[in-house]
């Protein structure tokens, strides 16, 4: 893949020619706006006091109304053989629902601070041309995962929260930091200098457990004129996770036009950057079009 | 067939590489976070749980880490410990040296955590059991001294439960008396106001985490003295009356200690004045 930069040294460059730079950016703006806008909503309370949403993305609380869980910190709770109250589980279930609705890994994209990060990682890596990139199969995130919900029951405790970078970088930025941040430049600097994707696309645990989430959620990224496709590239070279693109694209044994891949985050760069607009936000549904009934949902 | 197997055997022994390089890796990866978690276990002798919090072993698996205690505690004592503090990640604390718990009648704290981490079924702030304060250092507090300080046992919020005062004879001038404050471990809810507003220097009486404050008998012993209170009388052999050998005139009584069958002597009769012969004479003040 180390071509890949070379063949397309600006991914998206066609689409901005093709429809104009605001439309080529549009999802990658909203996404931006919206992993802010809710750093924001946590930071307006100790910042200004105005308290709209009290906590972290492991438990939140907005407006004395709304209890929001961490689905995975209450499984590893659980396997440490602890049973939370109901507005902690109130919350899980409210989680839940809300990414099987919109697709589990959304979280990553839309949510996750730690995206940022690494997404800056990415875009440094390109615009620095750096080559190369140590190898570590996708799956290793599952033996992350596995590793962690193992630790919760040998340590009886939730020894993942010990270390889990991501809610470190939310917990750290709406709490206080500490050292917290070594962690996070080690994330960085893993992904700018060892490996392309590297933490959020082979090895947080967090992101694999959406994807779990995810295997089963309704919003996805659908192809209604795969046809169009001229083989640009440019969707590959800015999909964090470029593997979930080619079998819907390419109907390979009869995929249906919809990227039904778990780990498909739902970011939308490669609608923004594709300038003969393949992809479309839509749902797992409606998927017997390409006449291939038998991959409809199971 | 051979040319077929072999490719697929190249494959294979290539996945099973890989597996194992991979599942290897981040096995490593979790003994470093289980052990680094087993060492969080115990917490450092500063750090004190809000109310309510479950024994630290149930609390590291109860508590998710989402600092609503934090926001909610009216005086802001609360902080979550930072990856380079010797506890838990993101689990709630507070120093009760620099902030201690005011004790809020409706525990706001408790009532915020979502998780049970902070029990929901203290109602009673009188019987949290945050921690447990020790007069750690009894060459430094002011009242082993011999001066009237009395700080700690003025701010206890369980005032003549928690701490109270025993008076001890001041061995050192001879005619004065130490209150030694005593902490008692059934009323202590280890809120920290003593330690806080302990005057010397580096605090004399401060509150640790329960699991290092507080001893335990072995459960076989049995305190004579409260048995036979339960029992009504002697469980071994009835009391037997002591002799004392007393010098003529005097007695000892038990709980009272010598006494004189005597009226005291007028001063004429040869006593030092301000003798008091209740009294041994070490006790007297005057030389031996």
């Amino acid at each position: 893949m180390s071509t890949l930069a070379q063949l397309v040294p600006r991914p998206g460059a066609d689409a901005i020619v093709a429809k104009g730079w605001l439309s080529a950016h549009k999802w990658l703006i909203l996404r931006r706006i919206s992993q802010i806008g809710i750093l924001l909503l946590f930071l307006v309370g100790p910042w200004f006091g105005i308290w709209i949403v009290k906590g972290n993305l492991n438990f939140s609380y907005t407006l004395n109304f709304l209890p929001l869980t961490d689905p995975y910190v209450i499984l590893q709770s659980l396997l440490a053989r602890q049973l939370p109250e109901k507005l902690a589980l109130t919350g899980v279930v409210i989680v839940l629902l809300f990414y099987l609705l919109v697709g589990g890994r959304s979280y990553c994209s839309w949510v996750c601070p730690v995206n940022l990060l690494t997404d800056l990682a990415y875009w440094l890596r390109v615009r620095l041309g750096l080559k190369g990139s140590a190898h570590i199969s996708r799956p290793t995130r599952y033996w992350m995962l596995g590793m962690t919900l193992v630790a919760a029951v040998v340590t009886g405790s939730i020894a993942w929260e010990m270390v889990n970078p991501v809610s470190m970088m939310h917990r750290g930025l709406i709490f206080g930091l500490g050292l917290a941040w070594a962690v996070l430049l080690a994330v960085f600097l893993f992904d700018l200098f060892v490996m392309r994707h590297g933490w959020c696309g082979h090895l947080c645990p967090v992101g694999a457990f959406y994807s779990l989430i995810g295997k089963f959620s309704l919003a996805r990224i659908r192809l209604p004129a795969r046809e169009a496709c001229n083989d640009c590239m440019d969707c590959f070279a800015v999909c964090p996770e470029p593997q979930v693109i080619r079998p819907a694209l390419k109907g390979i044994e009869g995929t249906p036009p919809v990227i039904l891949e778990s780990n498909c985050t739902n970011c939308g760069r490669c609608i923004d950057v594709c300038s003969k607009d393949v992809f479309a936000f839509g749902t797992r549904f409606n998927t017997t079009m390409a006449g291939v009934p038998q991959m409809a949902p199971k | 067939m051979d040319t077929e197997t072999k490719p697929s055997a190249t494959a294979r022994r290539q996945f099973l590489a890989d597996t194992a390089r991979m599942a290897c890796g981040v096995g490593l990866l979790g003994l470093g976070v289980g052990l680094y978690a087993r060492h969080a276990r115990a917490l450092p002798p500063a750090a004190i749980r809000p109310p309510g919090a479950l024994p630290e072993a149930d609390f590291s698996a109860a508590c998710i880490r989402c600092g609503l205690c934090v926001r909610d505690c009216p005086f802001n004592i609360l902080h979550l410990a930072k990856p380079e503090e010797p506890m838990s990640t993101g689990t709630p604390y507070f120093v009760a040296r620099q902030l201690p718990c005011e004790m809020c009648e409706d525990i706001p704290c408790v009532k915020a955590c979502p998780t049970g981490a902070l029990d929901h079924s203290l109602k009673d702030i009188n019987k949290s059991k945050m921690g447990l304060a020790v007069l750690v250092d009894h060459e430094t507090c002011l009242n082993f001294l011999g001066l009237r300080c009395d700080i700690c046992y003025r701010v206890c919020p369980v005032i003549d439960k928690a701490i109270t005062l025993d008076p001890q004879t001041n061995a050192r001038t001879g005619k004065h008396t130490l209150f030694i404050p005593v902490v008692h471990s059934d009323h202590c809810t280890g809120c920290g106001k003593c330690e806080k507003a302990c005057p010397t220097e580096v605090a004399s009486i401060k509150v640790f985490p329960l699991y290092m404050a507080k001893g335990q008998l072995s459960s076989h012993y049995r305190l004579g003295w409260v048995e036979k209170e339960k029992a009504g009388g002697s469980l071994v052999a009835p009391d037997v009356e002591h002799k004392y050998n007393m010098p003529e005139g005097m007695r000892y009584e038990s709980g009272k200690g010598l006494s004189s069958d005597a009226v005291p002597p007028a001063p004429t009769s040869g006593a030092a004045p301000g003798t008091n012969s209740g009294l041994p004479k070490a006790f007297q003040g005057g030389k031996l």
